[in-house]
């Protein structure tokens, strides 16, 4: 397992490694764009040019990009946006508020789909599945930027229980307060009900896959009744798929969604990765390009290697 | 085993049972049935999937028709019908889709309102619900308001052709467009067209007005209309309007100034003589004055060819490049594998972005962002392709046939990619769905830009055009939300019932 484990990462090093030096080199293909009149801060980036050897090989600054970034931290300075802030404070600065709403969301949807899914895989073939199983339907189907906006119509703006766009840090005071929460509720519903229909999806189909099984019968046989078999033997064997797409889920948060951030007007990561696109600021772009492939690659890595740790039938079968 | 022995059977007793014909084995009676013909009947059975079908069929002929009946077109930009609400002439004056909406109107709102009305003759306001007073003694109007005839009146430059061309319509068929301008007014209350709305005398024009009219003894306007003892000046020779000409005061219709004539015009009447139809647009129309639903059919078309190409390119690429790792195995699959492998991990926003960013100017944004889509998107379905030439490349009749001297092109094409190809065409239908979806959010975020475009739009692009008017003008918002909800609802149940078609086993697996 160990073996695996290592085998896996150093791959995912080395895919990490050609997805960056791809982006990099065409990025730096791209027309440099010039550094705007912005007072004082135009030397700063002229320097951090300089430094980062603009005017060298590509290959060279590469390098450098490379170097600086495992020897100083550096990540270089915004050049169109937060003109010469560094990248990763900016960067840090933004992350909480993409994963304070994204793991609302999460905690709000695995016990809400778990609970629904396994509802639905008990009454498998009755009303209540079917009613289920087409409303899990819709709601995978339909886009989550179509929910924000009837969130924001119905909730923000006809009933006005809630503010159109997030709270600032000002005005709420702290990222966790009262003020702050409400004025996240309309994106976490948003980005909820996709996320429920998924885990509803998944957890009927493997509950409802294992609910066959032999050993089921045999459970039954023995004399447990049908609530002690499904939870010590249905729902173990079934969380064996679900766990690691939890997992999976729970990396995904750092990544946020882009088109919620921009509805509800969320200064997070996925906000700054548009901005950097529409302002043609290409430090950050190329930074939170590695950090968004990161984000992917660990997330299938989690996934594979939980299998794993979950179910001692993969481990023995990877020993092979 | 033991035989019974049966000795000596005389040879007389043997009789031949058929001797007048060869014997055959007994012929099917019934039709055999192949293995799309077999898959069509499972599917015909799933109703969900094919409702969702003909749903997407009716989707399909909205965008491929509507654009060519259309009177309108994405280049079409009104600029005075803007963001007017849905209308359809069947439902006129019925309450519902007729283009009008409830609102509050203060009384001076409520007065402008009227007297476009009077001037006109066809009413902005449809229906007075009530008034009341609020506390401080001032009045409010609970009203139904025409949002085309509230457009009223607007100014128009002229050229002296066009002049004397709207002149000459006006005689021939009777309609009155052009109306006689109105005293320019010392303070500019900003409302409506430049103030074109205005032909009344307004209160307290010389402290700087609110906007209220003055109102005459009988509670009446007072006109307020620019006017001469010349009937014909600045040319105009054509209908006049009720109540002109009185006493010898003649109202003035037209102004020259350097380049032609500009006058005041009746926007409805206006519209139809320059375009050969009244206004009515049956989703509304948005912030630039675009027909909603003539963008909705350009912008779904454009969403469904994107996607239906993405779909058959990623087929095509993914079962060469599969059937290639799948068939031979071993290092070549290795290699091939790490490659898709590192392509699959590329996050898909990465890929859109540099690709427009690099090939947008050079190729075009369309052909851009469908290379980004290519270029990730066969991953997936090389990987079905693999898997399903993984199980099939050992069978029996597959062996048999490579025994029998078939080359590899034939043992691909003829022998296993049949038996795959319901799971290939399902996973490629189901890539349809997601394309349309990125493609939408993608234009939402202005990653790839159609808003210059005057031929193209895109879902995506009409949401974000109408997200700043979420509260005041929803329909902006509400038509492609829905028409991409339901296309997206349709084609995952289609997708569904494709694959319990085609793989009875899956039935139910995750729906």
């Amino acid at each position: 397992m160990t073996k695996y484990v290592i085998k896996r990462i150093l791959l995912m090093f080395l895919t990490l490694f050609i997805i960056t030096i791809m982006c990099f080199v065409l990025i730096k293909l791209l027309p440099l764009p010039a550094v705007r009149e912005m007072g004082k801060d135009i030397n700063l980036v002229l320097m951090r040019r300089e430094k980062m050897g603009y005017n060298r090989p590509i290959m060279v600054q590469f390098f450098l990009y490379i170097k600086n970034i495992l020897t100083d931290w550096d990540w270089g300075v915004g050049e169109q946006m937060y003109e010469g802030l560094e990248i990763w404070d900016v960067m840090m600065q933004k992350l909480p508020y993409t994963v304070v709403v994204n793991l609302y969301s999460i905690l709000i949807s695995i016990p809400l789909g778990l609970g629904l899914g396994i509802y639905a895989a008990l009454k498998k073939n009755k009303w209540q599945d079917t009613v289920i199983s087409t409303l899990v339907m819709v709601f995978i189907s339909v886009p989550s930027y179509v929910y924000a906006f009837l969130v924001q119509y119905i909730f923000c703006f006809k009933l006005n229980w809630f503010p159109l766009q997030l709270a600032s840090l000002s005005q709420a005071g702290s990222l966790f307060s009262g003020k702050m929460f409400i004025s996240m509720v309309p994106a976490i519903m948003s980005l909820s009900f996709g996320v429920i229909a998924g885990f509803t999806r998944y957890t009927r189909a493997e509950l409802s896959e294992v609910l066959t099984g032999d050993y089921m019968l045999l459970a039954r046989t023995k004399g447990l009744t049908k609530a002690q078999a499904i939870s010590r033997h249905a729902m173990r064997n079934a969380m064996v798929v679900i766990l690691p797409m939890i997992f999976g889920e729970f990396i995904g948060i750092l990544g946020g969604s882009m088109i919620i951030e921009n509805i509800f007007g969320i200064p997070g990561i996925g906000n700054l990765y548009v901005n950097s696109i529409t302002v043609r600021d290409y430090n950050f772009f190329m930074a939170l390009n590695i950090f968004y492939t990161l984000i992917g690659l660990v997330s299938g890595i989690v996934i594979d290697i939980s299998y794993g740790f979950i179910d001692p039938r993969i481990r023995m079968g990877s020993k092979k | 085993m033991t035989h019974q022995q049966i000795p000596d059977i005389p040879k007389e007793k043997f009789t031949f049972i058929n001797r007048s014909e060869e014997i055959h084995d007994e012929k099917l009676q019934t039709k055999a049935i192949g293995y799309l013909g077999d898959a069509w009947i499972r599917f015909r059975t799933n109703k969900s999937a094919v409702v969702a079908f003909v749903l997407i069929m009716i989707l399909l002929l909205f965008a491929i028709i509507v654009p060519l009946v259309s009177h309108y077109t994405v280049a079409f930009r009104d600029g005075y019908y803007k963001m007017v609400l849905p209308k359809n002439n069947l439902f006129a004056g019925s309450g519902f889709w007729d283009g009008a909406k409830n609102e509050q109107q203060s009384e001076a709102g409520y007065l402008y309102l009227n007297a476009i009305g009077q001037e006109t003759g066809e009413s902005a306001i449809v229906k007075v619900y009530e008034s009341f007073q609020d506390s401080t003694g001032a009045t409010f109007y609970r009203v139904r308001t025409d949002s085309y005839a509230s457009v009223g009146f607007v100014y128009v430059n002229l050229s002296e052709n066009e002049y004397n061309a709207l002149m000459q319509y006006q005689e021939d068929t009777g309609i009155q467009v052009l109306y006689p301008l109105p005293q320019t007014l010392s303070k500019h209350f900003v409302r409506g067209n430049d103030g074109a709305n205005f032909w009344y005398l307004l209160k307290d024009e010389a402290q700087g007005t609110t906007g209220a009219p003055q109102l005459d003894e009988n509670g009446q306007y007072i006109a307020n209309y620019m006017s001469s003892d010349d009937p014909q000046r600045a040319g105009y020779t054509s209908t006049r309007i009720a109540g002109d000409g009185e006493n010898g005061v003649y109202y003035t219709y037209a102004q020259k100034n350097q380049t032609g004539y500009r006058v005041r015009v009746h926007y409805k009447e206006y519209f139809n003589y320059i375009n050969g139809f009244y206004a009515s647009f049956l989703f509304g129309t948005n912030v630039y004055g675009q027909d909603i639903f003539t963008c909705l059919a350009v912008g779904a078309r454009f969403s469904l060819l994107l996607a239906i190409s993405v779909a058959v390119i990623n087929f095509i690429i993914g079962v060469i490049y599969g059937a290639i790792e799948g068939y031979y195995g071993g290092a070549v699959d290795m290699i091939l594998e790490r490659i898709s492998d590192i392509l699959a991990d590329v996050p898909f926003m990465v890929v859109a972005t540099l690709f427009q960013m690099h090939l947008a100017a050079k190729v075009g944004v369309v052909p851009s962002l469908l290379f980004a889509f290519v270029l990730t998107g066969w991953v997936g379905t090389a990987s079905r392709v693999r898997t399903q030439f993984y199980r099939f490349k050992g069978q029996e009749y597959v062996l048999a046939a490579r025994t029998l001297g078939a080359s590899d092109r034939r043992l691909i094409f003829k022998h296993i990619f049949p038996n795959s190809l319901g799971t290939i065409i399902t996973g490629a239908v189901m890539t349809i769905p997601g394309v349309i979806f990125s493609e939408s959010m993608l234009s939402y975020l202005h990653i790839i830009n159609l808003d210059t475009s005057s031929t193209l739009t895109s879902i995506g692009t009409m949401l974000s055009n109408g997200k700043d008017y979420l509260s005041t003008y929803p329909h902006i918002l509400f038509f492609p939300a829905v028409f991409i909800a339901i296309l997206e609802i349709c084609f995952n149940l289609f997708g569904n019932g494709l694959r319990d078609a085609f793989n009875p086993s899956l039935r139910g697996a995750d729906d």
